[in-house]
């Protein structure tokens, strides 16, 4: 079993199956898409392809899987909307690649550390989508703190939730 | 150099795989503004494809689980509602007559200053089953496409108001872009000041209107509706109510507007997929009353007084002196537009001579070209004539086939009467008889 090594503790690296790798994105952009016809609301705090990015990047544990990750699901997110496509895509991949990162430094598997977690990246998300639409898409695009912050905790809240569902589909290497 | 390549191996691919989204969005940029979905159509319709399925077969679910609930199961108050129900459609039916005069005038007006109408000719209704799940991008997706005659910049509406327009329209879906978009713009107006400015989403999904100079008076309240100015939304539709008035910036007012339309509950939308423009004619679904046959087919029924209210009631009443007042008086005075004339050439039409006075064998007022009442232009007494008799809906009925207009009209009593106007009971000088 490989195995990665961080500060003396053994950290585990997980794997899943090709219908969890598929399907579980899938379905967060399924819901994304769905769910605010129902709670118009629900779109502006919450973001699932992002929390299911995080989740499979901290698990894998592998930086290059974690950026592809982030790259196919938030390009993936682009092309359900009406924006230029990459914004997700370049927003999603620093978040891939920065939580498998963490994932091999950190333990993030108890529920503090994936909230804290998840409140941070989901920032790092919205200032790298908020510099790219500014600065190359020219999108008028207003910084909210206030907003980004609350939507941070919603995110976190619900992602630490989620991600306790989603760890029946690990499978240990 | 290898070691070096090993050890950032994963930030070098971290770089090459943004730099190359990087160059896909400068692309995207320099092709259609950024905001073009349909340069990256091809692109796009993997990922709809992927989804739209998904949300098409729960919405289908969802709405047969809930029709099974309300239309079989959750009965309760329906009997009330139903008298309630109609009660309400006695009272738009009174409304519609008004309605119905006020647009017969305004189409013969329009016929004079050969006014080119938009018509709505045919929508298509889909139902609403996903949307981009951003607050970025306000789209949504409809269950009609291509398939269904659905093409791009078609406009989206419900029966409040406008919603959007098509941005892109695959085989069996599209994306509409909501007015609520920062990207939308849409041509409006003001409905009591007429002041026209261009509708724009924000970025937090409020909705305003710009380009109103601040000089101008904007009251709260206020409705607004399509100009027509954008070529994609017929003038007039509702597009909502004015909620707040400020000073903006650059010497135009900072107005914001609530849509007519829910916009973050859309269900059901209808898509315009044709709209047809035609010159505006006067004797379009024009419907004439009871009465007004009558005139035309009792040449001589003389002058009564405006206050008979029931054409109806006069027709069965006798018919010797059952023209009403609007049929006769006001009817000669009536149009000069021979398009109106046309109903009511044939029924009288056995003259030979050839000015239209001639043609009416009892030099009444009875010309024949002249339209029916119900035609007619506003003359002062038939102002009055036509709001008495607003409760006399039922008796209006369709344009006669002028081949089927025999003298005596099917149902009147035997005894017709004869021409009894004296003969300088002629048509009032043509001056009197502009519609305006």
């Amino acid at each position: 079993m490989p195995i990665t090594y961080t500060s003396g503790e053994q950290v585990e690296v997980y794997r899943f199956s090709i219908p969890v790798t598929i399907g579980i994105p899938l379905l967060a952009l399924f819901a994304q898409a769905f769910v605010p016809l129902r709670f118009p609301r629900f779109a502006v705090y919450f973001d699932l392809p992002l929390l299911v990015t995080i989740f499979f990047a901290m698990a894998r544990r592998n930086p290059i899987a974690g950026l592809f990750t982030g790259a196919f699901i938030g390009l993936a997110q682009d092309m359900l909307g009406h924006n230029a496509i990459g914004l997700n895509g370049i927003a999603n991949t620093i978040v891939g690649y920065g939580a498998s990162s963490l994932g091999v430094k950190l333990d993030v598997e108890n529920a503090g550390a994936r909230f804290l977690v998840t409140l941070g990246f989901y920032l790092v998300h919205s200032a790298v989508y908020f510099a790219v639409a500014r600065g190359m898409v020219n999108m008028t695009q207003n910084w909210s703190w206030l907003h980004g912050i609350l939507a941070g905790l919603a995110n976190a809240t619900l992602g630490v939730a989620l991600y306790f569902l989603l760890d029946k589909f690990k499978q240990r290497t | 150099m290898e070691s070096v390549l090993g050890r950032y191996r994963n930030l070098i691919i971290l770089v090459g795989v943004l730099f190359l989204q990087v160059l896909g969005l400068a692309t995207q940029v320099k092709r259609g503004g950024g905001n073009d979905p349909e340069s990256t159509r091809l692109i796009r319709v993997w990922a709809v494809g992927a989804i739209t399925p998904f949300e098409r077969t729960l919405v289908w679910a969802q709405n047969g689980t809930g029709n099974l609930w309300h239309n079989y199961c959750y009965l309760r108050g329906v009997r009330a509602e139903n008298r309630q129900l109609k009660d309400q459609i006695e009272q738009m039916r009174l409304k519609q007559v008004r309605l119905s005069e006020d647009a017969a005038q305004a189409r013969r007006l329009q016929t004079l200053v050969a006014f080119k109408e938009q018509f709505i000719s045919r929508t298509v209704a889909a139902q609403v089953i996903g949307s981009s799940g951003s607050d970025l991008s306000r789209t949504v997706y409809i269950d009609k496409g291509e398939n269904d005659g659905v093409k791009r910049d078609m406009a989206v509406m419900t029966a409040d108001g406008i919603v959007g327009k098509i941005l892109v329209a695959y085989a069996s879906v599209s994306q509409v872009l909501l007015i609520s978009d920062q990207s939308s713009g849409v041509g409006a107006l003001l409905e009591k000041t007429r002041l026209q400015g261009v509708l724009r989403g924000t970025a937090t999904g409020e909705v305003v209107l710009e380009r109103v100079m601040s000089d101008e008076q904007v009251p709260v309240g206020e409705t607004v509706l399509t100009s027509g100015g954008d070529q994609i939304f017929p003038k007039g539709l509702p597009v909502g109510t004015v909620t707040k008035v400020a000073k903006g910036k650059d010497l135009f007012l900072d107005i914001k507007v609530r849509p007519a339309a829910n916009l973050s509950k859309l269900e059901e939308v209808l898509v315009l997929v044709e709209k047809q423009e035609r010159q505006a004619t006067a004797e379009d679904n024009v419907r004439i009353r009871a009465a007004d046959i009558l005139a035309q087919r009792l040449p001589s029924v003389p002058d009564k007084p405006a206050t008979d209210a029931n054409p109806a009631a006069s027709a069965t009443a006798g018919g010797t002196g059952g023209g009403p007042a609007g049929a006769t008086g006001g009817v000669t005075q009536g149009s000069t537009n021979p398009a109106v004339a046309k109903p009511a050439a044939k029924p009288t039409g056995g003259a030979t001579t050839t000015t239209p006075a001639a043609k009416n064998p009892s030099g009444t007022s009875n010309d024949p070209g002249v339209p029916a009442a119900g035609l007619s232009a506003k003359p002062a007494g038939a102002t009055s004539t036509v709001k008495k008799s607003a409760p006399a809906v039922p008796s209006t009925v369709p344009v006669p086939k002028p081949e089927t207009s025999p003298s005596t009209p099917a149902g009147a009593p035997p005894k017709q009467a004869e021409p009894t106007a004296p003969p300088d009971s002629s048509p009032p000088p043509a001056a009197e008889s502009s519609p305006q």
